[in-house]
C-alpha cells in the first residue's frame, strides 16, 4: 500500500514538474526560475552617485557593467551569471558602511567592489574584513595598504598616493627644478600626496618653500595664490580633487602662475578637465591610472574602450571609471580561476593572477594586495585636436615595479 | 614666515578687497530683498546659479560674454518677478518663516531643474578674451578679470544707490519699507513696489552668478556656498542695510585674505568666527535696525 501511494505521488509530482517546466520553458520568466535554482553571482558596488564625485561614480558604474557583461557573455562561472548591485554611498563613511552591511546581510553579495574617497573605502573595508567578504577598492588610499587596515580579504586595484605622487615627482623634479611649493587640500588625500612628492623628491634634493593647506570645498583661491607667487618656486604641486582642482587650476591660470612655474597635480582628472575647460588645465602635468588615448599602443585598452563605447553611445571611459571595470573583472576572473565563490579559494586565485585587462600588465603584491601597475604621466593639451575627448598627451609611463611602492616592512607587515 | 614682505601684505590686502567686492555683489540682492520686503530669500544662491547657466546658454547660442551681462540680469529678474507674483505674494503678512520655507524649497527645485536641463556635470566658462591674464598693479600681478569684477560691483552699487536715493520710485520703495500701510493710504500700489524690488534683487543675484562663472566654472551646486557667504555678509552688515552689506562684505574679504596668509586652513572658518564675534558685540550687525526679524 505504502509503496503504491509513494509511487503514485512520485508520478504525479513528475507530471506536474514536467508540465510546469514545459510551460516555463516557453515563457519569458524562464530566466528567473533558472536563477532561483542557481543564484547569480552578486557584486555589491557602493559608490558616491550623489555628491561632488558623482560624475566619477557614475562612470565607475558604467565601466563595471562592461565587466559584468563580458563575464556573462563568456558563459559566467559554469553558467552562473553575475549581476551588479549598485548602492549610493553619498560620499559618507557611515552611509557607505550601512549600505555595505545591507549588501552583505540582506542581498548576500559574494563580493564588494567600489568606493571613492579614502575615508569611505576604509569604512567599507572595516565591514568586509569583519564579514570575510572579498573587497576590491578602486579609490586612492595609502592607509588601505598598511597592516593595521589590511586583511587578506582586502584588495586595492587603484593606485595609491605614494605611488602616484612618486611617479609624477620622479618625472617633474629633475626636469623643472628643485624649489617646490605645495597647495594642498587639508585632508588625508592631500597630506598623503604631499608626503609622496616629498619622499620621491629626496633623491633630487628638492626644497619645499611652502605648503599652503586649504579647506576642502574652497571656491576662491585668490587670497592663497599671491604668497606662492611671491616665493617664486620652480614647481607648484596642487594636490586636491574634483571641483577644488578645477577651480584652483583655473584661478592659478588667471593669476599668471603658469608663466613663472610649472604646475603639477598628482592626479589629473579626465572629467575634471572636461568640466573646467582646456584653458584652466593647459600645460598642467599630472599622473593618472588610465587615459583612453593609450589605445593606440595598448591592445587591451583598445578592446576595453571599444566595449565601453558600444555600451555608452560612443563615450570613452574616464580614469576612475575604468577602475570600476578592472575592480569587478578581477574578482570575477578570480572566481573563475578558483572555480568557486568561496573567498578562501578565490583569494589565492586572485593573488596568482597576472593580468592585462585594460592598461598593460598588472598583478597583486602578496603582502598588501596592492595592484602593481603603471602610472601614466600626462600633460593637458591647450586644445583638443581629435574630438572633444582628446584632452591629454601621455608624456611618460612609470612602469609597474614593486620598487615604487612602500616596502612590506614599512607598511608594518612581518615577513 | 618665509617670504613675507610689505609688497606681499599690500597684495594680500588688495586681494581681500577684491574678494570683498565679490562678496558684496553676492550679498546685495539678498540684503535688498530682506531690507525692503523682510523676505529671507533662501533661493538667492539658486538665482545666482541660474544666472551663471543663463550666461552659459547665451554663450552656447553663439552670444558673447558682454551680451550675457545684459541678458542674464533681465532673464533672472523676470524669473524673480514671476516667483514674487505667484509664490511669494500670497504669503505676505504671514510671518517671516513662510516665505523662508517657500524659497528654501524653491531653491531645491531650481537646482534640480538645472540638473535635468544641463546635466549634473559642470561646464567650463572661459574668461572673456579681452580680460584674460594678469596685470601689474604696482605691488604685484593681479588677474585682469578680478579687477573687472571689482569695477562691475562698484557700478552695480552706484546705480542701485542712485536709483534708491535719487529717483521718485526709489523714494516710494524706501517709504514702503518703512511703513507700507501709509504708502498704501497715499494711493501707491505697494504690491507693485515689492514686485519690482524682488525682481531687482534676483536680477543682481543672476548678474553676480554670470560674473562669478569665469572665476569658478558653472555647476548646479555653485549657489550653496555663496548663499552661506551672502548670509554672513548680510548678518554682519545688519539685516536689510545695503551700506552695511558693503562694509561687511569688504571686511569679510580682508579677514579671509589675512587669515589665508597666516593660517590658510582656517580661511573658511574665519568668516563664521567673524560673524560670531560681531553678533556677540552687536546682535543687529553694523547698521541693522533692531526688531526687523520679529
Amino acid at each position: 500500500m505504502k509503496t503504491t501511494s509513494s509511487k503514485f505521488i512520485t508520478r504525479r509530482r513528475l507530471l506536474t514538474t514536467v508540465g510546469t517546466g514545459a510551460v516555463l520553458a516557453a515563457s519569458p520568466f524562464r530566466i528567473n526560475v533558472v536563477r532561483a535554482d542557481e543564484p547569480t553571482i552578486k557584486v555589491g558596488f557602493p559608490t558616491p552617485l550623489t555628491g561632488p564625485y558623482g560624475t566619477e561614480a557614475q562612470d565607475q558604474v558604467r565601466a563595471a557593467q562592461v565587466a559584468i557583461a563580458e563575464f556573462n557573455d563568456a558563459g559566467g562561472l559554469n553558467g552562473r551569471k553575475a549581476e551588479l548591485l549598485v548602492r549610493d554611498s553619498k560620499l559618507n563613511p557611515g552611509e557607505a558602511a550601512t549600505r555595505t552591511l545591507e549588501l552583505i546581510e540582506k542581498d548576500k553579495v559574494n563580493f564588494v567592489v567600489g568606493s571613492l574617497s579614502a575615508s569611505v573605502q576604509l569604512a567599507v573595508n572595516n565591514i568586509t574584513k569583519e564579514r570575510k567578504i572579498i573587497f576590491n577598492s578602486i579609490s586612492q588610499s595609502d592607509e588601505i595598504n598598511e597592516a593595521k587596515d589590511f586583511s587578506r580579504y582586502t584588495f586595492h586595484e587603484a593606485l595609491n598616493p605614494h605611488l602616484t605622487a612618486g611617479a609624477v615627482g620622479r618625472y617633474v623634479f629633475p626636469k623643472f627644478g628643485k624649489k617646490v611649493a605645495f597647495l594642498t587640500a587639508d585632508y588625508a588625500y592631500g597630506h598623503q600626496m604631499v608626503r609622496g612628492f616629498q619622499e620621491a623628491g629626496k633623491a633630487f634634493g628638492i626644497q619645499t618653500v611652502i605648503d599652503v593647506r586649504h579647506p576642502l570645498g574652497t571656491s576662491d583661491f585668490s587670497t592663497l595664490l599671491p604668497r606662492i607667487q611671491a616665493l617664486k618656486p620652480d614647481v607648484l604641486c596642487i594636490s586636491n580633487f574634483g571641483r577644488d582642482q578645477q577651480i584652483s587650476l583655473k584661478q592659478a591660470t588667471d593669476f599668471g602662475l603658469k608663466k613663472s612655474m610649472k604646475i603639477v597635480a598628482p592626479i589629473l582628472l579626465y572629467t575634471g578637465r572636461l568640466a573646467a575647460g582646456a584653458q584652466a588645465f593647459d600645460g598642467v602635468i599630472g599622473g593618472t591610472s588610465y587615459y583612453w588615448g593609450i589605445e593606440d599602443k595598448v591592445a587591451s585598452a583598445k578592446v576595453f574602450n571599444d566595449r565601453f563605447r558600444k555600451m555608452n553611445d560612443g563615450k570613452v571611459p574616464s580614469d576612475y571609471g575604468a577602475m570600476g571595470y578592472t575592480g569587478v573583472k578581477v574578482v570575477l576572473e578570480g572566481a573563475k580561476a578558483a572555480g568557486s565563490l568561496d573567498p578562501e579559494k578565490v583569494i589565492p586565485a586572485i593573488e596568482a593572477l597576472k593580468y592585462d585587462y585594460y592598461k598593460g600588465p598588472e598583478y597583486y603584491r602578496k603582502c598588501d594586495h596592492q595592484a602593481v601597475q603603471s602610472v601614466l604621466i600626462i600633460e593637458s593639451k591647450s586644445k583638443p585636436e581629435k574630438g572633444p575627448a582628446d584632452v591629454f598627451n601621455v608624456i611618460a609611463t612609470d612602469e609597474p615595479s614593486e620598487k615604487n611602492l612602500r616596502t612590506c616592512a614599512e607598511l608594518g607587515f612581518k615577513s | 614666515m618665509a617670504g613675507l614682505s610689505l609688497d606681499l601684505i599690500a597684495v594680500q590686502l588688495f586681494a581681500g578687497l577684491a574678494l570683498g567686492a565679490i562678496y558684496v555683489l553676492f550679498a546685495i540682492g539678498l540684503s535688498l530683498i530682506f531690507g525692503m520686503l523682510t523676505v529671507v530669500n533662501f533661493a538667492h544662491g539658486a538665482f545666482f546659479m541660474v544666472g551663471a547657466y543663463v550666461g552659459l546658454f547665451v554663450l552656447m547660442m553663439g552670444g558673447n560674454f558682454w551680451l550675457a551681462l545684459v541678458v542674464v540680469p533681465l532673464a533672472v529678474g523676470i524669473i524673480g518677478l514671476i516667483v514674487e507674483r505667484f509664490l511669494v505674494r500670497p504669503l505676505y503678512g504671514r510671518g517671516i518663516d513662510y516665505p523662508l520655507l517657500l524659497t528654501f524649497g524653491l531653491s531645491y527645485i531650481m537646482v534640480e531643474l538645472i540638473r535635468i536641463a544641463f546635466g549634473k556635470t559642470g561646464y567650463p566658462f572661459d574668461t572673456p578674451e579681452l580680460l584674460q591674464g594678469a596685470v601689474d598693479i604696482g605691488i604685484g600681478y593681479f588677474p585682469l578679470y578680478r579687477l573687472f569684477v571689482l569695477g562691475a560691483a562698484t557700478v552695480v552699487l552706484l546705480v542701485l544707490w542712485l536709483f534708491l536715493e535719487k529717483t521718485s520710485f526709489g523714494l516710494i520703495i524706501r517709504a514702503g519699507a518703512r511703513d507700507p500701510q501709509i504708502v498704501r493710504v497715499l494711493g501707491v500700489d505697494a504690491s507693485r513696489v515689492w514686485l519690482v524690488v524682488f525682481g531687482i534683487g534676483t536680477g543682481i543675484a543672476g548678474l553676480a552668478g554670470v560674473l562669478a562663472a569665469p572665476l569658478q566654472g558653472v555647476i548646479p551646486e555653485m549657489g550653496s556656498t555663496i548663499l552661506a557667504e551672502a548670509f554672513v555678509v548680510t548678518v554682519v552688515g545688519g539685516m536689510g542695510s545695503i551700506g552695511g552689506a558693503v562694509v561687511a562684505g569688504l571686511l569679510v574679504g580682508i579677514v579671509v585674505s589675512m587669515t589665508s596668509l597666516f593660517a590658510p586652513e582656517m580661511a573658511k572658518v574665519s568668516i563664521f568666527a567673524l560673524m560670531a564675534i560681531v553678533l556677540l558685540v552687536r546682535p543687529q550687525g553694523f547698521f541693522g535696525r533692531a526688531g526687523l526679524m520679529s
